[in-house]
């Protein structure tokens, strides 16, 4: 039956399965808007702000594994997309991003709220398609869908002119089948090589120290309980990367917790001296590796990603396993056991790990308590105890990002949301709010700073407006805590424009919004409030913690340096705390 | 042997122990790429190679002998171990079917030039004549002033007729990126 492009749209969206969409009306969308109030069955979200939209869609798509779906008019609309467009790319995020488009007729004459949206965005989607005719239009949706969820995820941007939106078609939607058939050059590797598997299942029973480094691809993958079943069975410590938390439980006595920059002591303790590193599903950034000559000095290295691109970008690998992390592991759990899961080395291994007990002992996470002023860590540390270590958190970009990779210990995967590759500070709330839409059964804390909160705090009003319980923790310092850090530690003081001492009044703020307000100046008054807000169910609520000011992120190793010039959270430096070498 | 923590001082790391990042030699690479006829495509891969802070030295285009279809050869100059990352990344592409580099694969590869000399006087006309019949290319186009000379051959081949020609003067020229084919035979002789 011949019909608008804009039900083709929806229609399409349904058979997805969307449920939900994230999104901003503006004239060049508004046929689909249109569609959307006469079909009914998918929800919609109004963002204050498009960057709000696309954040939330991403924290939807982070939390629940489904495809997340943000919309946007063109010109400035599509142009807002961009920062949540570049965060998705950056943290493989499967969103799908709709915008119109001017007409067709109109592409390319600097019409009104004209802009080459595919051309801005092509560096930053993993795919980008222009609707140029309205027969494509399902396909390519479908397309979109197929390309953002399969792989390597990532989002995907469709513009569509308005007259495809307004034009009648009979097309029809087409099955997976044709969607696959129609993109001869894209075929996801799953399986992994057996050969590589082989390989590898010797060297992990051959070596003597090794570690399992596990990132955001085991999470995408859903394969904590694969990793568990390794790191028991062969009795390997397990660091997760930013990305990776909850990939593996942190609470598991095998668990090192995060590595890299502000990584424990004992993961890039345990890094620096293994000689086996086993990488799941992560890619070396540099804020892990640090000088990248000095990373893992003496490891064989294991590499398994689904993205052949991601291996041996930064280094270079010796087993190279291009696959599904999920489907991987399982074979290589397979290939272990047919070889009798023995350890060449039971007895080092067994040292290993004592080795590592001491490093955990001796410098556990741990930060100076106060009785008069609020540390920041004490906050996380409360919500976790008060939430039970069973909420999702949300973050921005800051030292508050970082205290809550450390101080709240997370158990399953898809609990810790945060921009970890991008960095983009305003990511914590609309994440948070898009978290809590898709997952209404857990609650959803935003640990935001009081600079990431200033940069989307107008989606406060979307969470009053759909009634979304979300609770923002903000870590107030009054400053840009992490650039002021960096100064601190590398300018000598000179704190260059990070202070944020004059603020909105938050609890203010939130009361004008119809959220609920709380404020804590004193350490006593900390648990109180987390308590009292776990109690409000039908609106959000900001808590507002004054922080110690000058509180520093620790242990930290500066930027582009070795492990061994790690500062520990005595202001020492590794190398001096223990020599971290080993012979052998 | 193994657990002598504490025992070895900051002296004792030797530089062996750390991770060599290999970085290959710069050298000019062949990349032929298979893809998708689609919107952008072209764009798409530009912007990938850019992305990575190359230039492009040569691209060409062609439809193949399936429809919608096109085959692309492109050179690009660069560290090996960057080239490796670049092709990985061209692969993931949605509209490229096959990628290769056939940098270290014997291949046939060919360009295109046309050149325009001047040859205002029987001398020169003679001796360039000359020149196109030992270089076996062909003369296209004749004016009272210039020759235009069509010559297809490998890269060395192209060069070497543009510097003999270049003393006579050369009025314009236009050379087509290079098309390149992995060879199915044994290497043999190029003509
Ligand atoms: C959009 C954006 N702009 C700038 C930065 C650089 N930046 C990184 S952390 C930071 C300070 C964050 O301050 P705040 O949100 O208050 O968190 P805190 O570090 O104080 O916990 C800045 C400016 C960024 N990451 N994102």
């Amino acid at each position: 039956m011949p019909r608008k492009g804009a039900d083709i749209v929806i229609e399409t969206l349904k058979e997805e399965g969307v449920e939900i969409i994230f999104g901003h009306p503006g004239g060049a969308i508004m046929e689909v808007y249109d569609a959307l109030y006469r079909d009914g069955s998918i929800r919609h979200i109004l963002a204050r702000h498009e960057q709000g939209a696309g954040h939330m869609a991403e924290g939807y798509a982070k939390a629940t594994g489904k495809v997340g779906v943000a919309m946007s008019t063109s010109g400035p609309g599509a142009t807002n997309l961009v920062t949540a467009i570049a965060d998705a790319y950056m943290d493989s995020v499967p969103v799908v991003f709709i915008t119109g488009q001017v007409p067709t007729h109109l592409i390319g004459n600097d019409a009104f709220q004209e802009v080459d949206i595919v051309g801005i965005t092509r560096p930053i989607t993993k795919h980008n398609f222009l609707v140029k005719r309205i027969e494509d239009l399902p396909l390519i949706l479908r397309q979109a869908f197929y390309i953002a969820r399969t792989g390597r995820p990532g989002p995907v941007l469709v513009d569509i002119p308005k007259d495809i939106t307004q034009k009648l078609s009979d097309v029809l939607i087409p099955s997976l089948e044709e969607v696959k058939e129609s993109l001869p050059g894209y075929r996801p590797h799953l399986e992994g090589n057996l050969q590589q598997i082989k390989k590898a299942a010797k060297l992990i029973m051959e070596a003597k120290r090794p570690v399992l480094y596990v990132g955001g691809g085991a999470v995408q993958a859903e394969a904590q309980k694969e990793l568990v079943e390794l790191a028991e069975l062969m009795k390997i410590p397990v660091t997760t990367t930013n990305m990776g938390k909850g990939a593996f439980p942190e609470l598991h006595p095998l668990a090192l917790h995060m590595l890299g920059m502000h990584g424990t002591y004992y993961a890039n303790m345990a890094v620096y001296n293994c000689d086996l590193l086993i990488a799941v599903g992560a890619r070396f950034d540099d804020r892990v590796t640090g000088k990248v000559e000095e990373f893992a000095p003496q490891a064989k290295i294991i590499h398994i990603d689904i993205d052949p691109a991601s291996i041996s970008k930064n280094i270079v690998v010796d087993v190279p396993i291009v696959g599904d992390v999920k489907i991987v592991l399982r074979k290589l759990l397979e290939e272990i056991k047919r070889e009798g899961a023995k350890l060449y080395f039971p007895e080092e291994r067994q040292k290993w790990l004592e080795r590592i007990e001491g490093w955990k002992k001796k410098h556990p996470l741990t930060y100076r308590k106060s009785n008069t002023v609020i540390k920041p860590q004490y906050v996380i540390e409360q919500i976790y105890e008060a939430t039970k270590g069973d909420a999702i958190i949300s973050t921005g970009v800051g030292q508050h990002q970082m205290w809550s990779a450390m101080f709240y210990k997370y158990s399953f995967p898809r609990q810790f949301i945060n921009s970890g590759g991008l960095g983009t500070m305003g990511f914590g709330l609309p994440a948070g709010i898009g978290a809590k839409l898709g997952r209404p059964d857990k609650e959803v804390f935003v640990i935001d700073g009081d600079g990431s909160f200033m940069m989307t705090m107008q989606e406060l009003i979307t969470a009053v407006q759909y009634k979304v319980p979300v609770k923002i923790a903000i870590i107030n310092n009054g400053y840009l805590g992490m650039v002021r850090q960096w100064q601190e530690l590398f300018y000598e003081r000179r704190y260059s424009e990070v202070d944020l001492s004059v603020q909105p009044d938050f609890v203010k703020l939130a009361e004008a919004c119809g959220a609920v307000g709380f404020r804590a100046e004193k350490p006593s008054e900390v648990r109180e409030i987390i308590e009292e807000a776990l109690k409000i169910q039908d609106r959000p609520v900001v808590m507002d913690f004054h922080v110690d000011r000058e509180e520093n992120v620790l242990p930290m190793v500066p930027a582009g340096k070795s492990y061994r010039d790690m500062i520990l959270d005595d202001g020492k430096k590794a190398i001096e705390a223990e020599t971290m070498y080993l012979v052998g | 042997m193994a657990d002598t923590i504490g025992s070895a001082g900051l002296n004792a790391v030797k530089t062996p122990l750390f991770r060599e990042v290999r970085k290959g030699e710069v050298r000019k690479h062949i990349i032929t790429l298979t893809v998708r006829n689609e919107l952008g495509v072209l764009a798409r891969i530009a912007t990938l190679i850019a992305g990575k802070g190359y230039n492009i030295e040569g691209l060409s285009v062609g439809e193949t002998h399936e429809k919608g279809i096109s085959r692309m050869t492109l050179e690009v100059i660069g560290d090996d171990v960057v080239i490796d990352q670049v092709v990985k990344q061209l692969r993931k592409l949605i509209d490229t079917i096959k990628v290769k580099d056939l940098t270290d694969t014997p291949h046939v590869e060919r360009e295109l030039a046309l050149i325009k000399v001047h040859t205002a006087t029987p001398r020169a006309r003679d001796e360039v004549l000359r020149l196109v019949e030992i270089f076996r290319c062909r003369i296209v186009d004749v004016s009272p002033e210039t020759y235009t000379v069509e010559i297809t051959g490998t890269e060395d081949k192209v060069n070497a007729f543009i510097e003999l020609v270049k003393p006579f003067g050369i009025k314009e020229m236009a050379r087509t990126g290079k098309v390149a084919m992995k060879r199915e035979s044994i290497p043999q002789e190029e003509e």
